[in-house]
C-alpha cells in the first residue's frame, strides 16, 4: 500500500529530504512496524529509527502512539518532541 | 477560538483590545482578560542567541491548537481564545506566541490560558533551532514541559 512520509526539524536534515511516497510491504501495518522498516535502510537511518532516539509520530495531522495503524493512502509524519511556544 | 500561525509580528495592545472589547453588547459579558507572551530570550543555555527559527508542519499546526483550544472551552468556562504563533527567523526579544482567554471572572481564564500554554509546549507541532556564536542547534524538549502538561491529566481543571 502507498503512503507519504513526512520527516520534520532534525529528523527531516539527518535523512536530507523532507517527504516520500513508500509503496509498504503488506506486513507493515504500524508505526513500529514502519520505524523499523526505515531502520533497515542504513546506518544513518539505523541511528534515528532504532528506538534509541525519542521520535515522535502523526497519522494524518494528529499526534498517535507507536502502536497506531496505518492504513493506505496515510500521511505519515516523524519528527523530534516539540519545542514551541 | 483564532488560531493564527504567522511569521510577520503581532501587535499586541491591540490583539488585547480587541479580545477584551469583542461580543459588546452581548449576554457574555466579559469580565477577564489572561494573557500570555513568549518572546525570544536573549540567553540560553548560557549562550548569546543571535537568531531563533521556528519550523512547523503546516497542515498539522492549526489543527493540533484548534483542539487544545477546544479542550479548554470544556474544562473551562471560557468566553473566547486566541493563539497567535509566529513561524521563520526571530531575533532576540520579539514575540514568539500569544495566548488569550476571556471569561466572566478571572479563575476560569487564569487556568485556561495556562492550560493551553502547557499543551502548546507539548503537542503543537513547532521546532526551535537558535543561532549562536558557536553555530546552530536544535533547541531541546524539557522533561519540565511533559510534567507541566502532566498536571492537567491528573486533575479536571
Amino acid at each position: 500500500m502507498n503512503i507519504k512520509i513526512l520527516y520534520f526539524a532534525r529528523i527531516k536534515e539527518a535523512v536530507n529530504y523532507s517527504t516520500e511516497e513508500l509503496d509498504l510491504p503488506s506486513d507493515i501495518s504500524t508505526v513500529t512496524a514502519l520505524k523499523h522498516h526505515l531502520s533497515q535502510r542504513g546506518a544513518n537511518w539505523a541511528n534515528l529509527f532504532n528506538g534509541k532516539q525519542v521520535i515522535r509520530a502523526a497519522i494524518n495531522h494528529t499526534l498517535v502512539d507507536d502502536l497506531a495503524k496505518i492504513q493506505a493512502g496515510d500521511e505519515v509524519a516523524f519528527f523530534p518532541p516539540v519545542t514551541g511556544g | 477560538m483564532t488560531v493564527r500561525i504567522q511569521i510577520e509580528d503581532f501587535d499586541l495592545g491591540y490583539e488585547l483590545m480587541s479580545m477584551r472589547l469583542a461580543g459588546h453588547g452581548s449576554k457574555e459579558s466579559i469580565g477577564a482578560l489572561v494573557s500570555f507572551v513568549g518572546q525570544v530570550r536573549e540567553l540560553n543555555d548560557g549562550d548569546a542567541i543571535n537568531t531563533l527559527t521556528l519550523e512547523h508542519y503546516p497542515e498539522m499546526t492549526e489543527k493540533a491548537l484548534t483542539a487544545i483550544e477546544n479542550e479548554a472551552k470544556m474544562r473551562w468556562d471560557i468566553i473566547d481564545s486566541l493563539i497567535i504563533h509566529r513561524v521563520g527567523t526571530l531575533k532576540p526579544q520579539d514575540q514568539i506566541v500569544l495566548v488569550a482567554v476571556t471569561s466572566a471572572h478571572r479563575g476560569e481564564a487564569f487556568n485556561a490560558c495556562e492550560f493551553i500554554m502547557d499543551y502548546l509546549k507539548t503537542s503543537a507541532p513547532f521546532w526551535k533551532k537558535e543561532a549562536t556564536s558557536q553555530g546552530e542547534r536544535w533547541v531541546e524538549a524539557k522533561l519540565a514541559d511533559d510534567a507541566a502538561k502532566e498536571r492537567w491529566e491528573s486533575h479536571a481543571g
